[in-house]
Parts: structure tokens; sequence; C-alpha cells
């Protein structure tokens, strides 16, 4: 008998077992929804898939008697575009401010232990302040997924800095290098593919931070959805936005990972 | 570049890693610094790198202080971590000249960028790396690699070439070729070579020094000098310290220079 560590499904076994879970979860939730539809017709908690189905229909493809939009899309839409400008603008703050502080001794002096102390400082807690100082608009939720990632990213890449042989520095200065120059052509490329991990890193607590900030303030967005419809149980447009939100999710991770493999050909043969 | 060093210590902490070390590398010598793991080799090529602080003593190039950077004056090639692996060979050897004429991008564009390329290639070329130009170094083997390390090391014209264990993770036969095409180089290019290693027929076969550090039977707490300096012609030896002339050396060393 083989041990287990080394037993590897074969290629199309592979594929059965990865839809194993997720057939399995959508078959145990249409048995948990099916005895309690029976047992009372009414029940909100577990609709049917296909009232969910029709759900989806409405919220996608019917416009809203209402504001005349068509929810899902302007729901969407409108969450991506807080979400996509706070992680750029995450990114690139914990890139520059990243490389600084870990290739720079003095910056590393005065920044470092604050970072560090500022990092544990719970942005939620923060969103009071925020809503204050800033009002209920659109910076400050943009604002408060800013702060609640960037110092992640900021320790991140500060690490990976570290990381880097200091042979690897050393070389660069006998070549001439300048310190602007080996943070340009040195450590900054090295430190991309490292970045896009990270940002991957950084997907799900942003959509935390989203849906708080949504939740609380907010007249359209995922988040606000489901909160909004909470108050009605109405299961069957919480479920499929928190399916959906989880797909936008990780199709965005899929597409950052692509990305490092394509942009950064070198980085898994230098791991 | 003459290589000047005057009661050179370095303690770190308590521990004295070296003492008392005098010693003048001419220019053009090809000097291997041998001797025992932690006899302070490695670190006296730091020192020498500017990326170490001798605790005592001095150095000088050509009589000038040691800067207190590297710089381009002394090249480097590391046993690893010497090449940069975001970029291709020919990137690699390219950065020499991209640091040193392109201050603020860094990227070299038009004739400048074509020149550069031409003679990045041909020292590609003469250390027989010219069919791997477009290769990242995670697709060379090792003995490769250690030769872009060196190609990308004399492309900034250095006066010094400082080797740290170059050629100590290499297969027998790949380390033969390494060591042919840095003697060659040596000759060709007129550089001082200072080279660490602990193997002590690699220092044969290719310096024209040896000077061995520590060795002083294993005893702790003792600091380590020099403890031997063979050299090729018959000059004195600094401090008029023990020669350590096993037998092979002489021999060897009047061999190379037929």
């Amino acid at each position: 008998m083989k041990r287990v560590i080394n037993i590897e499904p074969n290629q199309s076994l592979r594929w059965f077992l990865i839809l194993v879970p997720f057939v399995a979860t959508i078959v145990a939730y249409m048995l948990a929804s099916d005895a309690r539809l029976d047992a009372n017709a009414q029940d909100k908690l577990l609709p049917s898939l296909s009232t969910i189905g029709n759900t989806i229909y409405r919220l996608a493809f019917v416009a809203d008697p209402r504001t005349n939009q068509y929810l899902l899309w302007v729901d969407t839409f409108a969450s991506l575009s807080r979400l996509l400008p706070a992680l750029v603008i995450s990114v690139a703050i914990g890139l520059v401010v990243g490389v600084v502080i870990g290739l720079v001794p003095t910056a590393r002096a005065i920044f470092g232990p604050f970072m560090d102390v500022i990092s544990f400082v719970p942005p939620l807690s923060l969103l009071p302040i925020l809503f204050i100082a800033m009002g209920l608009g659109e910076t400050t939720k943009i604002l408060l997924l800013v702060i609640g990632i960037t110092p992640f990213l900021i320790r991140t890449m500060a690490m990976r800095v570290g990381d880097l042989p200091r042979e690897q520095l050393i070389k660069a200065q006998s070549l001439g290098g300048s310190s602007w120059l080996i943070a340009r052509k040195i450590v900054v490329p090295q430190l991309l593919p490292h970045l896009l991990d990270a940002a991957r890193l950084s997907i799900g607590p942003a959509l935390l931070f989203l849906i708080a900030a949504e939740a609380i303030a907010s007249e359209v967005g995922l988040g606000y959805r489901i909160f909004l419809v909470r108050r009605y149980l109405a299961m069957d447009v919480i479920i499929p936005y928190v399916v959906w939100i989880t797909f936008l999710a990780f199709v965005m991770d899929a597409a950052l990972a692509m990305l490092q493999r394509v942009l950064f050909p070198w980085f898994q043969g230098a791991r | 570049m003459k290589i000047e060093l005057e009661n050179l210590c370095k303690h770190f902490g308590e521990t004295k890693v070296l003492e008392n070390i005098s010693l003048t590398i001419e220019e053009g010598e090809f000097v291997a610094l041998i001797g025992p793991s932690g006899c302070g080799k490695t670190t006296l090529l730091r020192i020498l790198m500017s990326e170490e602080k001798a605790s005592y003593g001095r150095i000088l190039l050509d009589g000038k202080e040691l800067p207190e950077e590297p710089d381009r004056d002394r090249g480097v090639v590391f046993q690893k971590y010497s090449v940069f692996p975001h970029r291709t060979a020919l990137q690699n050897v390219l950065l020499a000249d991209e640091f040193q004429k392109a201050p603020i991008f860094g990227t070299l564009f038009g004739a400048k960028r074509r020149s550069a390329i031409n003679k990045a290639e041909e020292i590609l070329q003469s250390v027989g790396l010219g069919h791997a130009c477009g290769k990242y170094p995670h697709q060379l083997s090792g003995g490769m690699q250690q030769r872009l390390a060196i190609a990308q090391a004399i492309a900034s014209k250095p006066r010094v070439l400082l080797l740290d264990e170059p050629f100590g993770a290499l297969d027998a036969h790949v380390k033969q070729e390494v060591h042919a095409l840095v003697r060659k180089l040596w000759r060709d290019v007129a550089l001082t070579i200072v080279l660490v290693t602990h193997d002590v027929s690699e220092a044969e076969s290719l310096a024209t020094r040896i000077i061995s550090i520590g060795g002083h039977g294993g005893e702790k707490d003792r600091p380590s000098g020099i403890s031997g300096d063979t050299y090729l012609s018959s000059d004195p030896t600094p401090n008029g310290e023990v020669v350590v002339a096993p037998s092979g050396y002489l021999h060897s060393l009047q061999a190379l220079s037929n």
C-alpha cells in the first residue's frame, strides 16, 4: 500500500475531485431547502433553486419598477468602482512606501516601528471618525478600504525587500548603481510579482471593509443590497448576491495570478 | 590596482576574527586567500568590498583610503545570488552600462542602447554564453550562472575583481572550465584578482600567490592572522611570518607561469 502522501490523482480523477465539494454543497442545500419547504411552503430561509433563479432573472434582466434600473448590475458597478480604485491606490502606496522602508535604513528607523503599530488599529473602528471628518460620500468608503489594506501591503513589501539576498545589493553597487537606480532596476522589478500576490491576499479584507462601509452608509452597492433586503428575510436575493461577490473575488484573484505568470516569466523559476 | 592592508583587525563583539593583517597586493597579482571555514577570509574580502568595516587598521587602494561604499573599481562574484533573476543574461550584463550612462531612468535608448547591447553580447561571447543572451538565470546551469556573474562583473571594467568562493557549488569538470575562463580574463584584462577559497588545489592552479589565513591548529578564541604567504617569486613575506610552502605549491605555481 502506497503512502497517502504519494498517491497522486490522475488528470480526469482530479477534475472529478475538484467538482465533488461544489456539487455536494449544492445538493446539500437542495435537500435542506426541500425539507423546509415541505414543512412550510411559505418558508423564506432556504428558498428553492428555482425561486433563486427567478430572483436572479428579475435582478439582472428586469428593470426595477421604482428606479428603472437593473439592480444587480448597478450594485456591481457601484461596488467595483469603490473596490478597484481602493485596491489600485493601496497597492501603489504599499509598493512605494514598502520599498522605501525596506531599502532605506533611515526611513526604516522612522517609519518601520510606526507602521508596525499603526497596522494594528482596527480600520472599522476608524469608520465613525471618517464619517464625521469626511461625510458619508464615496471618498469615505474608498478611504476605509485603503486604510484597511495598505498597512498590510506596506509591511509585506518591506519584508520582501529584506528577503532579497544582500549579495544582490552589493553587486548592484559594485556595478555603479545609485540608490535610486538600485530601487528602480533591482528591487522594484523583483517586488512586483510579490506585490500581485499581496494584492490577491488583500481582496478578502478589502471586501470585508467594502461591505461594512456599504451596509452602514450607502444607497447602492452589493453590500448595501444585502443589508437592505435582510429586513424582509429575502434570502433569494442575499444568497445569489453572496455567491456573486464570491465569484467576482475569485475572478479577480485568478486574473492577478495569471497576470503574474504572463508578466514575470522568470518568477516561478527563480523561486 | 595596488591594495595595501596595514594592521587590519576585525572584531565582532568579543570575537576577534582578524588580527593584525598587513599585506601588500601589487597591481596585476592573482592572490588566493585560503584557510579553513571561519578563519575570516570571507570577512577580509567583505572588508575589501566595503561591505564590512575594519575595527582597526587601514586599507589603501593605489595609496588612497578604501571608499566607504562598494564602487565600480571593485567588481565581485559571490558563490550564489550574484546575478539578478529577473533579468536575462544580456540584461544582466547590460546593467553596468545602464547604471553608468542612464543615471535617471536606468534605460538606454537608440544608438547608445545598440552599442551597449553589442558590447554586452561581445562580453557574453567571451565567457562562452553567446548563445544564451535571452535566457533567464534559472534557465542556466550553475557553471553558466557563474560565468554570467563574471561577465556582468567585468562589464563595468573594475580594476580589482573580488571572488568569494565563486566555484564552491560547481561540479569538478565545470570548475575546470570556469577556472580556465578566469585565468584567461585575468591575463587579457590585466585585473588584480583576490580569490577566497577553502580549496588548496584550486588556489594552486589559479593564483600567482597564496596567502593562508588562520591555521592556528584549531585553538579557540585565537584570532586569525596571516599564517603563510607563498609567492611565485621569492619576495619576503609581510611581517616575517612563517612561510607555509608545502612541496606542491611552488612547483605547481611555477608550472603555471611557464
